[in-house]
């Protein structure tokens, strides 16, 4: 029952952070919307990683023959968490410096100058 | 087969370890120790990270060297998984990380090293005022690229590539040579970022569907039962993070900002090394996990069309570009395209043809990157148009150019020739010489350009750049600058004329990898290995074999050799420079060909093409990440169908 409830959410997550980064006007919205997207990817795993009726994968004090919800994906989502909040730091440091040198924030104002190294 | 003896075993381990640690180190003890311990450490552990690579290429031999981290091999747990092969989350036959490294991989692991090594030399005169930081995040960025290419294990991989990625967003961001470009390391963050979530989201499925993350299982569970239309989907989801980082289209728009702005150094190391990356993890990935599970002419289409879009789209930017770190990147795109050719045939051939180009791509790129660097730091400028004539009698540098140059036509000797006279052979045994001709367009339109630009420079041949303007079109678009582009540019480097010797230290590390790829064009055992490389890492039920039954009897494999100097690899070479001559010559004296009617009609006929193209190419941030989606949905659909 509902068991494809979490997939759902995980998905339309997903779908929310990809459009805001799609339609961002300011930087730290853009990280903060990539944030959104990376969080999708954990309650994705926490739900490929959930078992019915599972507890907590702590064996010291439940018997062996216990079911478990999955210990593996947890690791991972933690993980990634981790690499998710290094690389948000890492590209707020960015923008702070694009704001100081640039005066602006906007991506769509911070075109690539692409078009004046034209041959 | 593991190979006998602890510390082979363990040499995958310490490629990851000794450099990490050291990144550690440096960036501890950066701020209490003079500058030149930090550049001392640095490059010695860069030097030792290449010599145990070089190592690891030996003893892998015709095998694979397979090492459990902690001991966690299967059998620890007693087989607690049961059946398991039904899917579920239910039954892991292992707990425990794999590192596989066979010959390929430690090839890609010592291109790492080599460039780091001569990315950091280079940097001992090139970045004057630096911080230990930049040594520590160089050493961290070679821990990455070599924990990537050595994983057995899809998260593990996940992860480094993480790492890999932030290493570069923290490098590219650093020390901005572009100050127009100093939002690249924020547009190279946030699109591998979104594309390695992707990838994520596809390892994700996957261990969904098989209860495992070690690819040779995997790629077990994935033939036990008929694949439907969730593992084509976790396949193209799979790999748009690594198409990502391989600078296909349309997932290549960072590279080119990326690579203008980052400091020079770390570019050759970009573009060198992490980009291939993201070609050899399509090639690992489809061989290990699904070949023989998902439909092989739909991937071998879709690989070998992106391939050959990718290579032309790159090529033609190239030639339309000025700013030579930028035409650098473009030309890194076009060659990356030709690789994923190679990859794009699926077989033992192709990827092996495709890793050789890897390869000499590295050692032809690199230098032409450091050479941009010496550009930048002389004359304050990487404008191809401000530099006319600037170089005239300076052949230390020039020299750098005009083999690299050379080198991207895949003259022999040179480079890349080894990897394009077999890729060549295999495109066409594979019966697509199309792919052949793309594979000569390519070459000749990123040769003829780094030539135009070397004979500019150089030369001060040609009609002079900055005198034109009468005959450029009116084509400025609606939407002018923005007035904040006025901003003072600041000089990162010092532009006040610097010594011989010097220059002669900076040049150094560019001749050191124009000699690796001169090495790699002409030394036969070089043939052999790489031969032996693609037979090995085409064995699927070898590796397989090599990590799940350990104690499996594994004969060690010897590839069939190509004779890399065929009569028609030497012709196709000869017609890939004389159309680079063409190209570079027409780019000169363009004003006077516009004038000619043929000419004219032919300028005519091109502009709308590269005018689109160009239109395409000044996407923003938010376009760059709807071109990616876009290409992600692409992908699912055409795999997943």
């Amino acid at each position: 029952m509902l068991s494809w409830l979490p997939y759902a959410v995980a998905g339309w997550i997903f779908l929310v952070g990809c459009y805001g980064l799609v339609t961002s006007r300011h930087l730290v919205h853009t990280v903060v919307c990539l944030n959104v997207v990376q969080s999708s990817t954990y309650l994705l795993l926490l739900a490929v990683g959930w078992t019915r009726g599972g507890t907590a994968p702590i064996f010291a004090d439940i018997g062996r023959s216990r079911s478990v919800t999955d210990p593996v994906v947890q690791a991972m989502t933690l993980t990634d968490i981790v690499v998710g909040a290094a690389v948000t730091a890492l590209l707020l440091a960015l923008t702070v410096q694009i704001a100081k040198r640039r005066g602006t924030v906007d991506p769509r104002a911070l075109r690539s100058f692409e078009q004046e190294s034209e041959e | 087969m593991s190979a006998p003896g602890g510390l082979v075993e363990q040499l995958p381990v310490l490629l990851v370890v000794v450099p990490l640690g050291a990144a550690a180190l440096v960036a501890a003890l950066g701020h209490w120790t003079p500058r030149l311990v930090a550049d001392a450490v640095a490059v010695l552990v860069a030097a030792v990270a290449s010599a145990g690579a070089a190592w690891l290429v030996v003893e892998a031999g015709g095998g694979r060297v397979v090492t459990w981290l902690s001991g966690w091999s299967p059998g620890v747990l007693g087989g607690t998984g049961g059946t398991g092969s039904s899917g579920g989350t239910g039954g892991h036959e292992s707990v425990g990380i794999v590192l596989v490294a066979d010959r390929t991989a430690a090839m890609l692991v010592l291109a790492a090293g080599v460039l780091v090594l001569a990315g950091l030399l280079f940097s001992w005169r090139y970045l004057e005022e630096t911080s230990a930081t930049y040594h520590a995040l160089m050493l961290l960025f070679l821990a990455a690229l070599s924990g990537f290419a050595l994983a057995g294990d899809l998260f593990d991989a996940f992860v480094w590539f993480e790492l890999m990625g932030a290493a570069a967003y923290a490098l590219a961001g650093m020390r901005v040579e572009e100050p127009r470009s100093i939002f690249a390391a924020v547009e190279l963050g946030v699109v591998n970022t979104l594309g390695a979530s992707l990838t994520l989201v596809g390892i994700t499925l996957l261990y969904a569907r098989t209860g495992e993350l070690a690819l040779a299982y995997v790629g077990e569970r994935l033939r036990a039962q008929p694949a439907d239309a969730l593992v084509g989907f976790a396949f193209a989801l799979l790999v748009v993070g690594a198409l990502v980082k391989a600078a296909v289209v349309p997932f290549h728009f960072w590279t080119a900002d990326a690579e203008a702005a980052a400091p020079t150094p770390v570019c050759a190391v970009l573009s060198g090394a992490m980009v291939s990356m993201g070609v050899y993890a399509v090639a690992r990935w489809w061989r290990v996990a699904f070949d023989g599970v998902l439909p092989h002419a739909t991937v071998e289409h879709l690989l070998m069309v992106l391939g050959a879009v990718t290579a032309l789209v790159g090529a033609v930017m190239c030639v339309y570009q000025r700013h030579v770190k930028r035409l650098l990147a473009y030309s890194t795109i076009s060659h990356m395209g030709v690789a994923m050719l190679g990859v794009g045939l699926l077989d033992e051939h192709g990827t092996a043809a495709a890793v050789a180009y890897l390869l000499g791509h590295a050692c032809t790129k690199g230098p032409l990157f450091l050479g941009s660097g010496v550009l930048l730091n002389r004359y304050g400028t990487v404008d191809e148009h401000a530099l006319f004539g600037q170089g005239r009698g300076r052949w230390l540098t020039g020299s750098v150019f005009v083999l690299g140059g050379l080198g991207l036509a895949g003259l022999p000797a040179l480079g890349l020739w080894w990897g394009k006279a077999t890729l060549e052979h295999a495109l066409s045994v594979a019966g697509a010489p199309w792919a052949v001709a793309v594979v000569v367009a390519a070459g000749a339109l990123t040769s003829g350009s780094v030539l135009r630009l070397t004979a500019r420079v150089f030369l001060g041949l040609g009609a002079d750049p900055r005198a034109r303007g009468e005959g450029e079109e009116p084509e400025e678009p609606e939407e002018a600058e923005e007035p904040e582009e006025a901003e003072e540019p600041e000089e990162p480097e010092e532009p006040e004329p610097v010594g011989y010797r010097t220059i002669a230290l900076m040049v150094a590390p560019a001749w050191l990898l124009l000699a690796a790829g001169a090495a790699l064009a002409l030394v036969p055992w070089v043939h052999r290995a790489g031969a032996t490389a693609g037979a090995v890492f085409a064995d699927r039920q070898g590796y397989v074999d090599a990590v799940l039954h350990p104690d499996r009897p594994h004969a060690g494999l010897v590839g069939h050799e190509e004779t890399v100097w065929t009569g028609s690899g030497l012709a196709l070479a000869g017609l890939t420079l004389v159309l680079a001559l063409l190209v570079a010559a027409a780019a000169l004296w363009a004003p006077r060909l516009r004038a000619w009617p043929p000419g004219r009609v032919a300028a005519r006929a091109v502009r709308p093409v590269v005018g689109g193209l160009h239109q395409v190419h000044r996407a923003d941030l938010p376009e760059q990440v709807a071109w990616l989606l876009a290409g992600a949905a692409v992908l699912a659909v055409v795999v997943g169908r």
